[in-house]
């Protein structure tokens, strides 16, 4: 499409001239502060503030509630992008519209509508405290607040794919004899799980980093209840530079390494329409 | 092609039943509806209506009060300045990057769009952190601003620095698939009909790429005006000076005024179902775009 274009086409040294310096200004040059920062630090001093219970309580929720919330939008999105794609029903574009609303409602305003919903009287917390479960300023609450800041990943990840999933196939396997279930299992599962496995990480890598929607329902109580996007504040408060760039640049290698494969994932998604495509 | 397929692969097999085939079975159906359905009404519709209602627990005049208490006007105001200003600059940059990196092949092409994408994959509160280490009093140049009296953290810069790093890469990425998908043949004419650079980015490609560069703006001034991490770092809660409305809504809310604070969200809250509207109608019009 743009081969042949160099010669003709006017702007490329300024439109990249002003984009790199642009990019590394606002960019690059303020995120290798943070690694300059911590290059700074004595080994012992790094250790001491990445390695502290209180730090690894924080990763330990931080990494399992969001592996959790990425498990609980891997089945509801899966069945949302299903019901949405394969099924007619009242109201379906309005739902279909809706399932951006994570994306757009700011995750301050999340934060405190979740927090009340499940609060001891809220509408929610009013059913859920007489059975024993206790949803705000728990782990719990952690979890349902980074579900639903990740449910939209899964949704619009699979959604396309399921559209463009040609019929021919199912229709070939149905009349082979093979029942909905297994169709599913040999035909669908193994076109979507790639788009299912990206979705779910992109959920998981969002929800890693996630701050505003887990403060307010967390109760924010530290080795209990502390997020490490939360510990980071705090030190960062305490004036404790040190320790909240230590902590901070384990959470941006996880994240960095997470993009990685997440990019894997989406290449071999895309071999694999491609592949689909030329089988025709 | 159904046809065909029905009668050399299964002989006698009708057609009804090869549609039952294709189609759940209605136990499958149902239920798989309920809880799609159940799900958004819980985890979307509920906390979304509970906005509202809380807004307007305290009566119409309590709301009208807190969103015109001076403090929350001064809160809006910042808001809108934010929006103003990492906007426009997001979009110059979305399209200048777009455009090189559409319309030219260059070494580096790979590395640079990935970088573009780098701000998504910061916490929001690390997006915050690295500008307290650049410009904060203990941070890198926070000495040399310091000694000329310059305040960029807790201070209004701070908060636009940070707001522009979290919406850097979104009018960019949704200008670059469509800009490359579009190609460049109606510009190269242009340009051989004699039409000057700006001439023809005013008559061909701003008028091709409009729907798309809209379509990152509201998706960009969205999240410029509800960013509450990156912006809760580097503000200071400074009231009356340095608070968003997100941060706002926050201080508001843990000083038990609940329904103030509900009140001042409900105004996001709106900015959202806006956005949504929005976001839906041009990806109605862009589909139909490329369509014809």
């Amino acid at each position: 499409m743009t081969r042949g274009s160099n010669g003709v086409l006017p702007g490329f040294g300024l439109t990249l001239g002003f984009s790199v310096l642009y990019l590394s200004l606002l960019v690059l040059v303020p995120l290798s502060a943070l690694f300059f920062r911590t290059a700074s630090l004595s080994v012992a001093d790094f250790f001491a503030a990445v390695a502290s219970p209180r730090a690894i309580a924080a990763y330990q929720l931080s990494f399992g509630a969001s592996l959790l919330a990425a498990l609980a939008n891997a089945f509801f999105g899966l069945v949302l992008a299903w019901v949405l794609t394969r099924y007619r029903f009242p109201g379906r574009e309005l739902v279909d519209a809706f399932v951006d609303l994570p994306f757009a409602l700011p995750t301050a305003v999340a934060g405190i509508t979740l927090t009340t919903l499940l609060a001891r009287n809220g509408w929610l917390g009013q059913f859920l405290e007489p059975l024993g479960i206790h949803a705000a300023y728990t782990p719990l609450g952690v979890t349902i607040a980074l579900t639903f800041i990740g449910l939209p990943f899964v949704v619009r990840s699979v959604q396309p794919v399921l559209e463009d999933l040609e019929a021919e196939a199912e229709e070939a396997a149905a009349s082979l004899g093979a029942g909905r279930l297994e169709t599913f299992r040999r035909v669908l599962f193994p076109a979507l799980w790639p788009a299912l496995v990206t979705g779910s990480a992109l959920a998981f890598a969002r929800s890693l980093g996630e701050y505003g929607s887990v403060v307010f329902i967390s109760g924010n109580m530290p080795l209990r209840t502390e997020i490490v996007p939360l510990l980071i504040v705090t030190k960062l408060e305490q004036y404790d530079y040190a320790g909240a760039t230590a902590v901070a640049t384990v959470m941006l290698v996880s994240s960095f390494a997470l993009l990685l494969a997440i990019n894997g994932l989406q290449a071999i998604g895309r071999r694999r329409l491609a592949g689909a495509g030329a089988g025709e | 092609m159904t046809a065909a397929t029905l009668t050399h692969e299964t002989g006698q097999a009708s057609a009804p039943s090869l549609r039952a085939a294709l189609q759940d079975p209605p136990a499958v159906r149902w239920t798989l509806l309920v809880l799609a359905l159940g799900f958004v009404f819980l985890f979307l519709f509920l906390p979304l209506a509970a906005v509202f209602v809380e807004a307007l627990s305290g009566g119409l005049t309590t709301y009208w009060a807190a969103i015109t208490d001076p403090v929350a006007l001064k809160a809006i105001e910042l808001t809108l300045i934010v929006a103003a200003v990492s906007v426009p600059l997001n979009a110059v940059f979305g399209v200048s990057a777009a455009w090189a990196i559409a319309r030219f092949e260059f070494p580096g092409k790979n590395l640079l769009i990935t970088l573009i994408d780098l701000p998504f994959a910061v916490s929001p509160v690390i997006s915050g952190l690295i500008f307290v280490l650049l410009f904060g009093a203990q941070g890198l140049f926070g000495p040399w601003l310091v000694e000329h009296g310059v305040k960029i953290i807790f201070a209004v810069p701070g908060i636009l620095l940070a707001t522009t790093f979290i919406t850097f890469p979104f009018v960019a990425r949704e200008l670059i698939p469509l800009m490359q998908e579009q190609g460049s043949e109606e510009e190269e004419a242009a340009i051989s009909l004699g039409a000057s650079g700006w001439q023809m980015f005013r008559r061909v490609t701003l008028p091709n790429i409009r729907l798309g560069l809209l379509y990152g703006i509201v998706l960009l001034n969205a999240r410029a005006m509800g960013e509450f991490g990156a912006v809760s770092v580097v503000s200071g809660h400074i009231r009356g000076k340095t608070n968003t409305i997100p941060l706002h809504v926050e201080i508001l809310y843990n000083e038990y005024q609940s329904s103030a604070a509900f009140a001042v969200a409900s105004l996001l809250a709106l900015l959202a179902l806006v956005t949504l509207v929005a976001k839906r109608v041009l990806e109605w019009r862009l589909r139909r775009e490329r369509l014809t």
